[in-house]
């Protein structure tokens, strides 16, 4: 094993030495396990180890960044950092001071995915499969199964020094169907925090996920146009952190003057009853932390309450550029890549509609449930379902093929008219910006009502 | 690695060992300007091996510990899948120029300018988009060798720049932008720059779209984002002998246009995508995939070629696991029709430039859908403005079977496919 406390202790030294106006340091150990199927076949089975890490350094507000997996020669990469930041700083460095941090924050681990052997995960998938297989109409399918263990450690020129431990896992499922040429598929993502135990008990999803592949070959295609859609839990999570979440992230917003002033706080973007939140404090979810990638303690941020736009996510950097506080969102997927602004756990807060009552007047529209996959930039989004239904008369009718949702988030966002009573948090999700993907995040919201959503069709 | 492959020959009847490493210095420039350079040094060994028959893979980023990364590897192969396949023997590969040292060369001072060149141009036509850019120099090194005496390696060098511009009026955002890569430097920006300005002088006004069936032009990163993903996993070998290729069974037949031909083609001298060995150190190959509309071939790795009888077409390609059927380069060949003329000759219709959302939906079976991120109207054979609220819908299988023009306008994609523009007739588009 690597002695990373002691490495980190000799760089914390380099770090302080250093003349720039900040520098800090990663440094990061992890180990990996996966296990994937495709069709009836194991596709593959592998185990990974990983120890790496960066030094990032401010000169004038120009950045330098230089990332490793050479653990030797430390002073020579700290120095290159520096010297890449003072090459292009031309400026004054803006980036939001705070008193350094020394902990060891302690995982909160109930079962140690890494401790559960090998023989039994594939045991588990193997059930899995199975239960998909044993659906007859089945052509093929997709199962995998990663598991993270990771250790980092963050050290500054003002003396941090925070040790953070996780482990993830994640299960993600696709049953393909087909007959007569068409084919259709349903799908499953699941992750989890510090916890091996809910990976165990997946097989009655999983044998409904494989029906609902079959079934949704025989059913009819909507024909496009405006509904009235109602959004389950998972997709209308996916729509608050694809489509207005990533515009909350500030460094799309703080050199950007136009975009400033769409994203004016203050701005009503819905109706009062609308409430959008990312806290990574709220625990035990995939975009949980103590602290981020900056040193910075995690908040809970109303990013919308009442309907106005009060908040945003930043580092350190956008929070001084923007004269407002770091939020705790600058995150980093691994030790190969600078922290950027990032969400954590994403959600509308709920409300007091039942799902009965908000599909109660609804004459003839759609009821989308869960995700398939989604898409956006800035201001237009695109998101498709997993499972999709026709509203008639107030209930809940035939199941129809899957849809494509599109539109424009603003407009969006002021159509949303009726908010559940039922908040669900997705765990399964990952996200990506700027080349760093899948990010662990959660996502998640009671049910939505949105009018006037245009939904892609033939 | 010879230290690995010895320890692992000792526990297991068969062994490779893949090592890449990599050296790469980004200059990114955001809001117009210079943001950050970064360099980053990385590398990482991958042993596969096969005991009592079964495969196991374990992957590190020590080098060092060679007998972690052992004992990792025989862990899983308790309960890997059956090699199906054996490692190649010692092979002849073809010869293909992909390093050039001038990359290296290239000082952070040159690549600034050319960021700073890029940006100012755009800026200069349209003061008011704000720039994002990228240049970048990296070099790789990959080496391969197995217990059946077979070995690979060589170095590949990338030089790559682009730029992405946005607009924002109101609540009204444009999303405009090119990129290019080679193994050898760029130094001129004028290509990216024409594009980029061209994509401002017709997003000048907007045009009305109602929503009905109509002629839609794909340029080439149109193409990419909406008709060639579905073709990608059709000629995956896996897919084929899954049984799930629409064109599984349908080799040597006429399922699309006479005037399409497709081939992979890993040979083209200092392309991004070109290479002497796959992954497997198996030798690359130019491989045609349509001949006039007839399926030719199916892409293979070892395994998947085993397990189908046939042979591997130097297709085992790893993206961080064990090697899987992949492309190398698609190149579509050129028509004979200008793009003027393929707008002229269209009475109503739009330009596809770039889809949001592609790839969603039921991709196996050739459908694709997506909201115009970047588009045009064409009314009466002229480009009458840029579209918005727009989305398209349609089938691969079905547009690609006739085709109403193929352009002579071919343009790399990201390295990966070189392909001119095409006009299809009937697409179905939805506007609000």
């Amino acid at each position: 094993m690597t002695d990373l406390q002691n490495i980190g202790q000799q760089l914390s030294e380099i770090l302080k030495k250093q003349n720039a106006d900040y520098v800090e340091a990663h440094l990061e150990e992890s180990q990996f396990s996966s296990i994937s199927y495709r069709g009836k076949q194991l596709e593959s089975i592998s185990k990974t180890t990983s120890v790496g890490g960066n030094v990032r350094a401010l000169v004038k507000g120009g950045w330098g960044f230089v990332s490793f997996n050479d653990l030797t020669g430390l002073q020579e990469k700290v120095e290159m950092a520096v010297k890449q930041a003072r090459f292009i700083g031309k400026e004054t460095s803006q980036f939001y001071e705070s008193k350094p941090v020394v902990e060891d924050v302690a995982a909160k681990i109930k079962e140690n995915p890494a401790l559960v052997p090998l023989s039994e995960k594939k045991q588990l998938l193997d059930e899995y499969n199975n239960a998909i297989w044993s659906t007859s109409g089945i052509q093929t399918s997709n199962l995998g199964y990663g598991d993270a263990n990771k250790k980092t450690i963050f050290l500054n020129s003002a003396g941090s020094f925070i040790t953070q431990e996780r482990a993830d896992v994640t299960v993600r499922a696709v049953a393909i169907a087909s007959k007569d040429g068409e084919v259709q598929q349903a799908g499953l993502s699941e992750g989890t925090r510090d916890d091996f135990r809910p990976i165990r008990k997946l097989h009655k999803e999983i044998k409904q996920l494989a029906q609902r592949a079959v079934e949704m070959l025989t059913v009819p295609t909507l024909k496009g146009g405006e509904y009235t859609v109602v959004l389950d839990p998972i997709l209308a999570g996916v729509f608050v952190h694809e489509a207005f979440g990533h515009l909350s992230e500030s460094d799309f917003v703080y050199e950007n003057a136009q975009l400033k002033e769409i994203m004016t706080l203050g701005k009503v973007f819905g109706g009062s009853h609308l409430n959008i939140i990312d806290s990574a404090s709220r625990p035990g979810l995939r975009g949980s932390f103590k602290y981020d990638d900056e040193g910075t303690r995690s908040t809970k941020t109303y990013l919308i309450r009442e309907g106005k736009l009060t908040g945003r996510l930043h580092s350190r950097e956008t929070a001084a550029k923007m004269h407002e506080k770091p939020t705790g969102n600058a995150r980093a997927i691994n030790y190969r890549h600078p922290p950027i602004v990032r969400m954590t756990n994403t959600y509308i807060e709920p409300g007091e509609c039942s799902f009965e009552d908000m599909i109660a007047d609804i004459k003839d529209g759609v009821y989308a449930k869960n995700w398939y996959g989604g898409q956006t930039s800035m201001e237009m989004f695109t998101f498709s379902s997993g499972e999709t239904y026709r509203i008639r008369n107030g209930k809940i009718a035939e199941m129809v093929r899957p849809v494509m949702l599109s539109g424009n988030v603003f407009n969006t966002l002021m159509n949303i008219d009726a908010i559940g009573d039922d908040l669900d948090m997705n765990q399964g999700g990952g996200c990506g910006k700027g080349g760093q993907s899948p990010l662990p995040v959660s996502n998640g919201s009671p049910h939505i009502r949105i009018l006037k959503c245009l939904v892609g069709g033939k | 690695m010879e230290e690995i492959l010895a320890l692992a020959k000792k526990v297991a009847e068969e062994a490779e060992v893949y090592m890449v490493s990599s050296e790469e210095t980004p200059v990114h420039f955001e809001s117009n300007r210079l943001k950050n350079t970064q360099y980053k040094q990385s590398q990482s060994v991958a042993l596969r091996l096969i005991k009592n028959g079964k495969t196991g893979y374990a992957t590190s980023t020590n080098m060092e510990n060679a007998q972690q990364l052992v004992d990792d590897a025989v862990a899983t192969a308790e309960f890997g899948m059956k090699a199906e396949f054996q490692f190649p023997a010692a092979k002849t590969f073809p010869k293909v120029a992909i390093f050039d040292g001038d990359v290296d060369k290239i000082s952070l001072e040159t690549m600034i300018q050319l960021g700073e060149e890029l940006i100012s141009k755009v800026t200069e036509y349209s003061p008011e988009v704000i720039c994002e850019g990228g240049v970048t120099k990296s070099s790789y090194q990959l080496s391969i060798v197995n217990s059946r005496g077979g070995q690979a390696s060589f170095m590949e060098s990338v030089f790559g720049l682009g730029i992405e511009g946005q607009r924002i009026r109101g609540t009204d955002m444009l999303f405009v932008g090119d990129y290019q890569s080679s193994c050898r430097p760029i130094l001129k920006t004028d290509d990216i720059v024409k594009t980029t300005i061209r994509q401002l002088e017709l997003a000048k006004r907007t045009a009305k779209v109602t929503s009905k069936q109509m002629s839609v032009i794909f340029a080439p990163d149109g193409v990419t984002s909406s008709l060639v993903l579905p073709l990608i996993s059709a000629f995956n070998g896996k897919t084929v002998l899954e049984g799930a290729s629409p064109l599984g069974k349908k080799l040597g037949e006429k399922v699309f246009d006479i005037n399409l031909t497709i081939e992979d083609n890993p040979l083209i001298p200092y392309n991004t995508s070109s290479r002497p060995c796959d992954d497997e150190g198996v030798p690359c190959q130019v491989t045609p995939l349509i001949t006039k509309g007839v399926v030719m071939n199916f892409l293979y790795d070892l395994q998947t070629a085993a397990r189908a009888k046939t042979k591997s077409t130097g297709h085992g390609q790893r993206q961080g696991g064990l090697p899987s059927p992949s492309p190398h380069a698609f190149v579509l060949s050129p028509g004979k029709v200008s793009f003027e003329d393929m707008v002229k000759s269209i009475d109503e219709g739009i330009i596809v430039e770039q889809l949001l959302g592609a790839g969603q939906g039921n991709m196996l079976g050739g459908d694709f859908s997506g909201n115009v991120l970047l588009g045009f109207k064409i009314e009466k054979g002229e480009i009458v403005g840029r579209v918005k609220d727009t989305m398209i819908s349609g089938n691969v299988y079905q547009l690609l079977k006739e085709i109403s023009a193929i352009g002579s306008d071919n343009k790399w994609v990201n390295g990966f496919l070189n392909t001119p523009s095409i006009c299809c007739s009937n697409v179905s588009v939805s506007s609000r």
